[in-house]
């Protein structure tokens, strides 16, 4: 059972097409995540679902029924900005309570949902403040309290945590996901962070120039993505790429080459090698094969070290253990993890299988 | 090139705020430093006034041996790259490049030279013709920084020069920027407000705090032994588990009998506060030997990690582990200590008491 779908839906402002021809189904009950870099269409995706903008075609169906032309409303679903929007001179409680005073429930009953809904959030000590009073993820917090307050068929969040600093933001990542089991509905979430997107997401749907390029589970996206773009925007640090042509039954680059894993290519097609920082390794002991070359930069970053090698004319970096000692232009080997490794065509992006 | 100084640095601006305390800080000759803090810590005032933008109430600042107190911006012979580009719109890149040298009425062949060489290091030569506009974000910082770099000032200063960058040009641009400071070997003074930043780019890292130093020290300094409770908190993410703690049986035993190595110094019955790192945990399987109780609150699956948030007798903790850990949500899990002894902190003053 999906509680929205879209088919073939299009929508150009002017002469730029911000959707074309997109495919959306967010079963009901997931915490579905729409992921894109900004201007990928993933707001106008959001509007054109909530109602307050017209597709030019195709349709949207809500729980099963065609709401193409139905209104916001009719639709009853909820919109989460990424800015607050709450009434500066009411408190948390009144904010909250907003939408129930306007279907004009009777006041006992306000009270207990907004109770409910506080409880649910944590945020009852807050409840007799006003916005002016309370923290930027705080505020958040209310805004959701006044979507979660109607109990509507459907969240839409666009963006809810970008304006909260990273501390609060990865506090509020873990929020949202209690959040959502304990409440059961469905969550549409927008945002163009792949890391919220891996971190909450049962599915997410990676969206490009209004287009969706793959529709999956977070591992299956970061694992099997479809193409080299979201290989690329999929994963941090982001995946290493480097060009290469099949040659003798294996891959061959500029200054090195690797035993062929089982692609089947045509030798001299020009290919781009895929392969993830943590699929390479500074240990000889986890060598099934390997490339070398020189130490370019190391990052330490604590917990691990990036370690960024030239290889040939191309760069990769490799994730290392956090003591990792190395000085800049020193001769390295790095393994690499054949059954992890990607191989695309250079010329369409898209993954070639084995 | 040049070793900084900074001697009893104090700085108080008319209205009565004091942006630094007291402040002693060796840079050396080399150096990729990096000052760290949230915003008003002062850091980016420490730089102003090694720049010359910005006259302290009282210290010194010396630059290769001089003492540059009495001497303008333009005079210290330092380059300093901001926030924002600010190039030249209606200069190509290449007049952006060579205009320090052209002001400095430097022949021509040796600009062209200068200018060929910092475009190469900078891999620019393909957009030298293009002006400003015609240029990624990414692109004209790499202009700004050869500006800078043409004039082969004793030191670099920057000030937040990624923070406009999208994360993967960030990422980009602080591989390079690493890699160009080792390879020019200039000396170089950088602030962030970003640990992460801090930690990849710095051979030492300088942790602000209203005014004050927390800590100097390497990155792995700074991140296995935070020198107060501040720093601890400030570098890392996901956040250090800090755990009330007490010695008893040889352990420091936190609230529903979490076990963690203690350090040597301390006491039985002194109480700490232990900052273990979420690599510092380990998940199990319920009822394993040598672990407590907990439950998993959340689990964020990261591709090449997964982190859990689960919530142990003695409160939420944060434990990184491996893509394969198999617990779900709402799990019966066991929590382990593994590693060394971590830094511990005295609950009253938040600096580090012992290890």
């Amino acid at each position: 059972m999906n509680t929205i779908r879209a088919t073939g839906v299009s929508k150009s402002f002017g002469d730029v097409q911000a959707l074309d021809g997109l495919e959306l189904e967010v079963p009901t009950g997931s915490f579905f995540v729409l992921l894109g870099p900004s201007g990928a269409g993933k707001t106008t995706t959001l509007r054109v679902l909530a109602g307050l903008e017209k597709p030019d075609s195709g349709t949207v169906e809500i729980d099963g029924i065609d709401a193409t032309g139905a209104t916001p409303a009719a639709r009853d679903l909820a919109m989460v900005f990424q800015s607050y929007a709450l009434y500066p001179k009411q408190t948390a409680a009144q904010n909250i309570a907003s939408p129930l005073r306007a279907r004009k429930l009777p006041k006992d009953e306000i009270e207990r949902q907004v109770r409910r809904v506080a409880e649910l959030l944590r945020i009852e000590r807050l409840l007799d403040r006003k916005p002016a009073q309370m923290s930027g993820g705080e505020q958040q917090r209310v805004a959701l309290g006044r979507a979660l307050v109607r109990e509507p068929r459907a969240f839409l969040m666009d963006e809810p945590l970008t304006n909260l600093d990273l501390k609060l933001r990865v506090e509020m990542r873990t929020e949202l996901t209690r959040i959502h089991r304990s409440l059961g509905r469905t969550f549409l979430y927008v945002t163009n962070d792949q890391v919220e997107a891996m971190s909450m997401a049962d599915q997410v749907a990676v969206l490009r120039q209004g287009r969706i390029q793959q529709v999956g589970t977070p591992a299956h996206v970061y694992d099997r993505p479809v193409n080299r773009w979201v290989a690329s925007f999929v994963g941090s640090p982001r995946m290493n790429f480097v060009a290469c042509e099949a040659r003798d039954g294996r891959l061959a680059g500029d200054g090195w080459d690797l035993p062929n894993p089982g692609f089947a290519v045509d030798e001299g097609r020009p290919l781009t090698l895929g392969v993830r920082a943590e699929d390479l390794s500074l240990d000889r002991r986890d060598e099934t094969a390997s490339l070398t070359g020189t130490v370019y930069a190391t990052e330490p970053l604590g917990d691990r070290t990036l370690v960024d090698v030239e290889v040939g004319s191309g760069r990769l970096q490799v994730k290392a253990p956090p003591r990792v000692a190395l000085e800049m232009g020193e001769p390295i080997t790095v393994a690499v993890d054949l059954d992890r490794v990607h191989l695309f065509d250079a010329a369409t992006e898209e993954a070639l299988s084995r | 090139m040049a070793e900084i100084h900074i001697q009893g640095l104090r700085k108080e601006f008319p209205d009565g705020t004091v942006a630094i305390e007291h402040l002693d800080l060796h840079i050396a000759d080399g150096e990729l430093f990096v000052m760290l803090g949230p915003s008003g810590c002062g850091k980016t005032t420490t730089l102003r006034c090694i720049a010359g933008l910005e006259r302290q109430t009282s210290g010194n600042v010396v630059i290769g041996g001089e003492i540059v107190d009495d001497l303008s911006a333009s005079e210290r012979d330092i380059a300093m790259v901001f926030q924002f580009y600010a190039l030249y719109p209606h200069m190509t890149c290449r007049d952006n490049i060579a205009f320090p040298l052209r002001a400095q009425g430097k022949p021509k062949a040796e600009i062209d030279a200068a200018v060929a060489e910092a475009a190469r290091m900078l891999r620019l030569e393909p957009l030298l013709d293009r002006r400003p506009k015609r240029l990624s974000g990414g692109e004209q910082q790499r202009v700004a920084l050869g500006r800078a770099m043409v004039r082969q000032p004793q030191a670099f200063l920057m000030d937040e020069p990624l923070t406009n960058l999208d994360a993967e040009l960030r990422a980009d641009m602080r591989t390079e920027l690493k890699h160009l400071q080792q390879r020019l070997g200039t000396t170089m003074v950088y602030v962030t407000h970003d640990q992460v930043e801090a930690m990849a780019l710095g051979h030492r890292i300088a942790i602000f705090d209203h005014g004050r130093l927390e800590q100097v020290g390497t990155p792995m300094e700074v991140y296995e032994r935070p020198a107060s409770l501040f720093a601890a908190r400030f570098v890392g993410s996901p956040p250090i588990n800090l755990l009330d703690v007490e010695l008893t049986n040889g352990a420091l035993t936190a609230a529903g009998g979490l076990r963690v190595t203690a350090p040597d110094g301390l006491r039985r019955g002194d109480k700490v506060i232990a900052g273990v790192r979420p690599e510092g945990l380990t998940l199990l399987p319920p009822g394993a030997e040598d672990a407590v109780g907990a439950r998993v609150i959340s689990r964020e699956a990261l591709g090449d990690e997964t982190i859990y948030v689960v919530e142990a007798p003695c409160g939420q903790l944060h434990v990184r582990m491996p893509p394969t850990a198999p617990y779900a949500e709402d799990a019966p899990v066991a929590v382990r200590f593994q590693g060394g002894a971590p830094p511990v902190y005295d609950a009253a003053s938040g600096k580090a008491v012992a290890g």
